[in-house]
């Protein structure tokens, strides 16, 4: 299968295990990003893929081929890195055409390619720069080029745009995706920013503790996370614990008739994404609650509720304000279909 | 942080130390030589003041040009030298452990507590037919029997690369730990191999660093006088070691002061030429 393989990828640096055992693969083409909190193995990870760290053990294949010990420069890819790496004393041009120099390309052809790169990243008439005269954004985009000279068979990003301001870096978020849907190339990023991952990836790879929590399309990450960890890494949730009963599950005292529980499972935990948590009048749902405190952000509300010592959040659109004051007692209403049960 | 320009004349006061130590110990020591430089030598005594340009004639002489060029030679050689061994040494020693790094560091620094005589006679050992090196050559069996390496020229010069490297490796060291890792790395991506990407990243990143150093090296070597002395032939001696002779042991203190100052001259010429290069080739 082309594309890119880990077979029980293990790394250990002494005695501290940093990746553990993982097995992942990448389709040709696709977008995969590493999320995870820092310290999760994620750029260790993606240091072995790219040969710049060995793994302990383990086998790395790309399109059916063992690169496990193949070393860096042989491996045809293309990296940025979270300092971007210019380097300081070429000029952008040949920043650019770097990659093309090494393999020994004609002085034309270098030219001609890096032209179409700098076209590609809005930044045409740029060659002659050097690097320091450029802007953040510039630069990332002249790093991008830069990876992308030789069209690489794997594009690796190492926390790309971790340097970028929140709006800038929302903009190249978008234009990442689409250079990479029309070139068509493998790519894979590390990320700790969630929204990132969901704005990017095809996949989402959550990583913590040097282990895949889960690997899974963004939608599915968010509405199926597969463990407490995923489910409180992404976005905001609630994590209830629940006890089986007989036609489903009792969660803060009450019964939510018709909550699927998986057989021999008696307790664990429910969790329900503040969207799902509908405020009704009290009385009129199993649950009820106080309120504790209301952020209203403009684009939405949060309303901290209190109930069975639990503190829940229920997040509503400004057309769906709940009518209700710090104080006031309020009714919880959970659909059983919006929550995910998980063992605790 | 915004630096203003010193406004009032008080506001100068802290130069006032580093201006004074440089007057007391090199601005008025220099003036003295350039002046005794002109001066008549009384073959019975000292000098007497005069205004004469007799012993600037007197160096212009095919012997002494022929000193002056080797002695540049010989620095330009430890220099280079100097760079292209301390240079990936430095590098390496710079992605080491710490622990490593400082053992390495203080070996080196021990070595400029050595004097430059007890250096000399140390490689003048190691170089003798009877004790050196050669023999341990002969042992190995790859040579049939020991032989004198000094004097000779590459005597000369392995005793002042050795005692120039420390030196060349404090000065590159900073620089080099300062030196981002990842540019090796991105290299390495865009592959490079290893060698590759330390002679097109390394080297030109630190352009600047490595011509700094080459200058030093070059003025530190300029000024040795011992060595070619202890482990060079006559024709292996440099001005310095003319200087020297001239000033103390045929008490010419004219003709030493004018060749001092001559050596200064081409120095800081040389020196000038190498960072206008050095601009030149930024700007292109």
């Amino acid at each position: 299968m082309s594309g890119l393989t880990l077979q029980n990828v293990t790394k250990q640096f002494g005695t501290f295990t940093a990746v553990r055992n993982v097995a992942l693969t990448v389709p040709h083409g696709t977008f995969v990003c590493l999320l995870g909190p820092s310290g999760c193995g994620k750029t260790t990870l993606m240091r072995m893929v790219a040969g710049l760290d060995l793994p302990t053990e383990g086998e790395i294949r790309l399109d059916d081929k063992d690169i496990t010990n193949v070393p860096t420069h042989k491996r045809d890819l293309g990296m940025v890195f979270q300092s971007l790496a210019l380097f300081p004393h070429l000029t952008v041009g040949e920043n650019i055409a770097y990659s093309l120099r090494i393999r020994g390309a004609g002085k034309d052809e270098q030219k001609k390619r890096v032209d179409e790169l700098l076209s590609m990243i809005h930044l045409s008439g740029y060659a002659d720069r050097p690097v320091a005269k450029l802007s953040g954004g510039q630069r990332q985009r002249v790093a991008i080029a830069r990876a992308l000279a030789i069209s690489p068979k794997l594009f690796l990003l190492d926390e790309p745009l971790s340097a970028l301001d929140a709006k800038l870096r929302e903009a190249m978020q978008v234009e990442l995706r689409q250079l990479q849907q029309r070139l068509g190339i493998t790519t894979i990023v590390v990320t700790h920013d969630q929204r990132e991952a969901m704005t990017m990836a095809d996949t989402v790879v959550v990583m913590n503790g040097g282990e895949i929590r889960q690997a899974a399309p963004p939608v599915d990450i968010y509405r199926r996370p597969a463990d407490t960890f995923v489910a409180d890494f992404i976005g905001m949730t609630n994590l209830l614990d629940f006890k089986a009963d007989g036609t489903g599950a009792t969660v803060l005292g009450a019964s939510i008739p018709g909550l699927v529980v998986p057989n021999g499972l008696a307790s664990g935990i429910v969790s329900v994404r503040p969207e799902d948590v509908h405020l009704t009048v009290p009385g009129n749902a199993p649950i009820t609650g106080t309120v504790i405190f209301i952020r209203d952000l403009g684009g939405t509300i949060e309303t901290f509720v209190e109930a069975a010592g639990k503190q829940i959040v229920a997040v509503s659109v400004p057309n769906a304000r709940p009518d209700v004051a710090v104080g006031q007692s309020v009714g919880i209403a959970l659909d059983p279909a919006d929550c995910v049960v998980l063992k605790s | 942080m915004r630096r203003e320009a010193p406004q009032k004349l008080t506001d100068y006061a802290p130069l006032a130390f580093p201006a004074g130590m440089l007057i007391v110990f090199f601005v008025v020591p220099f003036a003295t030589m350039i002046a005794v430089s002109f001066f008549r030598r009384d073959p019975a005594g000292f000098y007497s003041p005069d205004f004469v340009f007799d012993n600037y004639a007197r160096f212009l002489s095919l012997f002494f040009g022929k000193v002056l060029g080797f002695s540049l030679f010989l620095a330009v050689a430890v220099a280079i030298c100097c760079v292209v061994i301390a240079l990936p040494f430095t590098y390496l020693l710079s992605r080491t452990k710490r622990r490593t790094q400082v053992l390495w560091l203080v070996a080196l620094l021990s070595v400029l507590s050595l004097s430059e005589v007890i250096i000399g006679f140390a490689w003048s050992t190691l170089f003798s037919r009877t004790a050196g090196i050669t023999n341990l050559l002969v042992m190995l069996g790859i040579m049939s029997e020991p032989i004198a390496l000094n004097p000779s020229f590459g005597a000369v010069l392995t005793a002042m690369v050795y005692q120039a490297l420390p030196y060349t490796v404090l000065v590159l060291y900073p620089a080099l730990v300062r030196l981002d890792p990842t540019l090796t790395e991105a290299a390495r991506t865009l592959g490079a191999s290893p060698l590759k990407a330390f002679f097109t990243v390394v080297v030109p990143a630190l352009r600047n660093t490595v011509v700094a150093t080459l200058i030093m090296v070059f003025i530190f070597a300029l000024g040795s006088y011992l060595l070619p002395q202890i482990l060079g032939r006559p024709q292996h001696w440099t001005l310095s070691v003319l200087i020297t002779d001239q000033a103390i042991y045929q008490s010419n203190m004219p003709f030493a002061a004018a060749m001092a100052v001559f050596l200064v001259l081409v120095t800081l010429g040389l020196v000038a030429l190498t960072v206008y290069a050095g601009r030149k080739g930024e700007a292109a």
